[in-house]
């Protein structure tokens, strides 16, 4: 049994001192506020309760919660996470019972190991914030919060200091692992995706466009600023007004709502058909919008692995897209496909409800001309010739909808225009069908990239032509034809523009896209740092064929590197006190071929006695020497002065070490 | 099984005699028990940060790896470089605690915290060494027998600055310390002298027969020097005052007149009760151990070579 008292006693068996108490709660705070934007309002005045208990417990000298109260919490807690979420499991509610279990800890504060528990949950905790953004700003918060919770670790295991040395100390010790956090972060194989099925919650408050339209739900999107996504094309940009990104297809109409037909359904591996003209090559970033559609150029002639085009040219990703993700496509711009379109899709896009808008059906009927092409063109004329207005803010219409709108209102937004002429078309016996996506998108000079929001929501038609294939008519475009050139900031004066699409505030204008290169430049560097952009960076670092193996390799050096430079700084000792005694052990080899080396046991100035007795002719010079050192080793004066003085009495007296000869 | 890993790592250190300056070979380190705790905790933060696509999850993940590495270091340095010396420990009386004093030499610029001595029955002890500064530390043993009691191996070890690595290296220090036998606690009164007077006579009564006048020794009571011939002759060494060393007069503490029922640990324990007794009240006394005669003399040196003979005693050297 003799060995075991030999190793160090057991962490958990030392009391924890009440001064780290300070930091413990230190810990919590810097790791609960992040959560608070998102924790449920009950539990964040639970949390809040409970710190300030023990708050008052330490400050005040209150009572602690006992193990009852804490049970009842616990109990109370988790009914409560079960009911907001409907579950104990998943994102949200172990969010919650994190938070939970931290500030509950609080209360249980008795050993060191307790203490070790708070902050392995506090640096949970900055994790899981990670959840929620990404921006940096959180990073850079969540970085102070690191070092404060480091501060904390170092208090719980060091003699007590002061909070700004402990705080400055975390600091230096991050700034030396900031190399490791860099190599690893670059060299680290990824892998992608998630590695089991993300709770239902995972992804949840993102918008973008659904999979149906009706009056209303587009206009809404448009007052949103938010990016939807981000393209860079090989070479230079087409005009604003030649871009349309293709959405969901909506053929299908109740009478009311436009909705994915059955040529949504139908999805292939390949473009299904093919499509005359020189490519454009480009790259879209795509944030999540919980959804599985992409958006490309119409029309898309070139496929990413993984995506899929139905027979109505829309494309798809296997699953929902809940991560920016990143695509290159090719599409030949102005093309029209589907010359041979199978007859099965045409019917669907001549559908329409039996009764409702009699009147618009009897317009149709008037429309009707001796060519197709001609009939398209008497549609259109119609929203030019008449008194249409283009509007954020349509009034509400009833229930025959197209009808009050031709004819009443003539108030509307793109899904306006687009669903009437889909359905006039319809009604003059034309295929047609409403096309959503995106329009335009604008050109950020700083990092050329073209941005697209979710003010650039469009909607749109496509008729079939006999000979021809799908036709884009876009009636938003005849009524106010600078929407489609210039996007919204053109709409009429008093419409509530969103505010990042106003082009009056030049300089605004260009802080903004400073501030969206840079946010996109942390996007697709940090945030969207995956196997594509690692292979991507690796190969423009001069790695060739970049693999996990190699990576791997890469890794383990520079990771050795870095720990062997520390390792040095590690070992460095303290120069000048080394420099100096190596100059008094110069003295000493000076002497010691004459017989007359310092005894081991022997101070510096016993020597100079002994050995001022022993050869009076050296004693000036060596008591001088051995007065330097004793001062500079064990007095004020300057290591540094001391060793220069004591190299050149070891000079004088090499040179004085053979006795005179009489 | 963790027990045969611990003998293993025991013997791995080997016990480096001092005075020592620990240098890389002789420093180990190992993640503690929060340590590895910590280490779960990266892994399960990492599967996260796969699992959620979180770029920023994995520069957490990963800065808290370098940090652990940062804290390895750390820990080396504090204890690399440091240097360890012992110094002789005082002798104890059997049951007290035996101090094994130990220096440690902070040489750097820099403070060396959290430093942590242990030793086979020791109570650890922490100290924090400021730069530049020399310490000693008592490392308290218990003693239960007379002898000499060697100290065992010396682990110094440091969790500092995080308390995820222990960095620790081994020294065994050579100064034994001399137990001395526990006195007796109720022990009968000095033993009458031989001429059957009280052994504890009575100070200046006279009776003692003064013989003669030789040169002062340090380990001579001051009661005995002759202070009034020593101030006749300012210049000359003091004298001590000779007496006349007759049985009679002399206390002789004899083992061979202890009562042969007692043990020989018992007997020995009530000489060195006896010791103490008779070195308290300023007696003149001799020791008689089988193989071992100690003149009668007085004061602390004779105290301590009395004594020492009384802890030997037929112990192996």
């Amino acid at each position: 049994m003799k060995w075991r008292r030999t190793t160090a006693p057991r962490v958990a068996a030392e009391p924890l001192d009440q001064s780290r108490i300070a930091w413990l709660m230190a810990v919590a705070a810097c790791a609960l506020v992040p959560h608070g934007s998102h924790l449920p309002g009950w539990l964040i005045a639970v949390a809040a309760l409970l710190f300030t208990w023990r708050l008052a417990q330490w400050k005040l000298g209150w009572p602690g919660a006992s193990g009852l109260v804490k049970l009842l919490v616990v109990i109370a807690c988790c009914a409560g996470v079960s009911l907001t979420f409907g579950r104990l499991f998943g994102r949200e509610p172990g969010v919650a019972l994190l938070t939970l279990m931290l500030v509950l800890k609080l209360h249980e504060l008795r050993s060191t190991r307790d203490g070790h528990t708070v902050v392995l949950l506090g640096y949970f905790m900055l994790l899981t914030a990670f959840l929620y953004s990404q921006t940096p700003a959180m990073a850079a918060a969540l970085g102070v919060s690191m070092t404060v919770i480091t501060a904390a670790l170092i208090a719980l295991t060091g003699p007590p200091a002061a909070p700004r040395a402990l705080l400055r100390h975390a600091a230096w010790m991050m700034a030396q692992a900031l190399p490791f956090m860099l190599v690893l972060f670059v060299l680290f194989p990824r892998v992608p995706g998630p590695l089991w099925g993300l709770p239902l919650d995972a992804y949840s408050g993102t918008s973008g466009l659904s999979d149906s339209m009706s009056p209303g739900s587009i206009s809404q999107l448009s007052l949103s600023g938010a990016i939807a996504f981000r393209v860079r094309f090989e070479g230079d940009a087409p005009p604003a007004r030649d871009l349309y990104w293709r959405g969901p297809v909506l053929s299908a109409f109740d009478g009311r709502t436009w909705r994915q037909g059955s040529s949504a359904q139908r999805i292939g591996d390949g473009v299904p058909h093919t499509v005359p003209g020189r490519p454009l090559g480009y790259e879209v970033t795509l944030e999540p919008h919980n959804r599985n559609w992409l958006f490309a150029l119409e029309t898309v002639t070139t496929l990413p692995a993984g995506v899929r085009v139905s027979d109505d040219w829309q494309l798809f990703g296997r699953d929902g897209v809940r991560t920016r993700r990143r695509d290159r496509f090719e599409s030949v711009l102005g093309a029209r496909p589907g010359i041979e379109e199978w007859s099965g899709h045409l019917d669907a896009a001549r559908q329409l409800p039996r009764d409702g808008n009699p009147r618009a059906r009897q317009l149709a009927q008037t429309l009707r001309a001796d060519s197709p092409a001609d009939t398209v063109e008497a549609g259109l004329r119609l929203f030019r010739r008449e008194a249409f207005v283009y509007t954020l803010t349509p009034p509400l219409l009833g229930d025959d909808g197209i009808d009050a709108f031709l004819f009443d209102t003539r108030r509307g937004f793109c899904e306006h225009y687009a669903g009437a002429f889909v359905f006039l078309m319809r009604a003059a016996g034309l295929p047609a069908r409403v096309v959503t996506g995106y329009q335009g998108g604008e050109r950020n000079e700083v990092d050329d990239y073209v941005v697209v929001r979710q003010s650039d929501a469009h909607a749109w038609a496509e008729v079939w032509l006999k000979g021809e294939g799908w036709r884009r008519v876009d009636p938003t475009a005849a009524i106010l034809p600078s929407r489609i050139e210039r996007g919204l900031a053109d709409l009429p004066a008093g419409e509530p523009v969103p505010f990042v699409a106003r082009v009056d505030l030049g300089w605004l204008r260009s802080l903004r896209h400073q501030w969206e290169a840079a946010n996109n430049a942390w996007n697709q560097w940090v945030l969207s740092y995956d196997q594509q952009k690692q292979r991507e960076l690796l190969s423009r670092l001069g790695m060739s064929q970049p693999d996990w193996r190699l990576m791997t390799i890469w890794l383990a050096s520079l990771c050795a590197l870095f720990a062997t430079a520390l390792t040095l700084w590690a070992m460095r000792r303290s120069v000048s006190a080394d420099a100096l005694a190596r100059a008094w052990s110069g003295v000493d080899r000076a002497l010691r071929p004459a017989g007359l080396g310092r005894e081991a046991w022997e101070g510096p100035l016993d020597y100079a006695a002994r050995i001022g007795r022993l050869r009076p002719d050296l004693a000036p010079v060596l008591s001088q020497a051995c007065r330097l050192y004793a001062d500079a080793r064990y007095g004020a004066v300057p290591p540094a002065a001391a060793t220069r003085e004591l190299k050149a009495c070891a000079r004088a007296l090499r040179r004085q070490r053979t006795p005179p000869r009489p | 099984m963790r027990e045969a890993i611990r003998r293993w790592l025991a013997t791995l250190g080997g016990s480096p005699a001092l005075p020592l300056t620990l240098d890389r070979r002789r420093i180990f380190v190992l993640p503690t028990g929060p340590g590895l705790a910590f280490g779960c905790a990266l892994l399960a933060m990492l599967l996260t940060a796969i699992n959620y696509t979180l770029s920023l999850g994995f520069a957490l993940v990963f800065m808290l790896a370098g940090l652990g590495q940062v804290a390895l270091l750390h820990a080396f340095r504090n204890l690399y470089a440091l240097k360890l010396r012992e110094t002789v420990p005082e002798p104890v009386f059997a049951g007290q605690h035996a101090g094994f004093p130990l220096w440690l030499d902070n040489d750097a610029s820099r403070p060396r915290p959290a430093l942590q001595l242990t030793m086979a029955g020791a109570d650890p002890v922490t100290i924090d060494l400021e730069p530049k500064q020399s310490r000693a530390v008592l490392l308290h043993v218990p003693t239960t027998r007379r002898g000499w009691l060697s100290p065992a191996r010396v682990t110094l070890n440091t969790r500092y600055p995080l308390g995820l690595i222990r960095a620790w290296s081994y020294a065994k220090p050579a100064q034994r310390c001399l137990v001395l036998p526990r006195p007796e606690i109720d022990r009968p009164p000095l033993p009458a002298t031989a001429a059957g007077e009280a052994g504890l006579r009575p100070r200046g009564d006279g009776s003692e027969e003064f013989a003669s006048l030789r040169d002062h020794r340090a380990a001579d009571s001051p009661r005995h020097v002759a202070w009034k011939t020593s101030a006749r002759t300012p210049d000359a060494p003091l004298l001590t005052k000779q007496f006349e060393g007759s049985d009679g007069g002399d206390l002789w503490l004899d083992l061979a007149q202890l009562p042969a029922t007692l043990s020989l640990e018992q007997q020995l324990s009530r000489l060195t009760g006896w010791v103490i007794d008779a070195d308290a009240a300023g007696l003149h006394y001799g020791l008689a151990l089988p193989g071992t005669r100690i003149a009668p003399s007085s004061g602390p040196a004779h105290r301590a070579r009395a004594l020492r003979a009384l802890a030997l005693h037929g112990l192996p050297t």
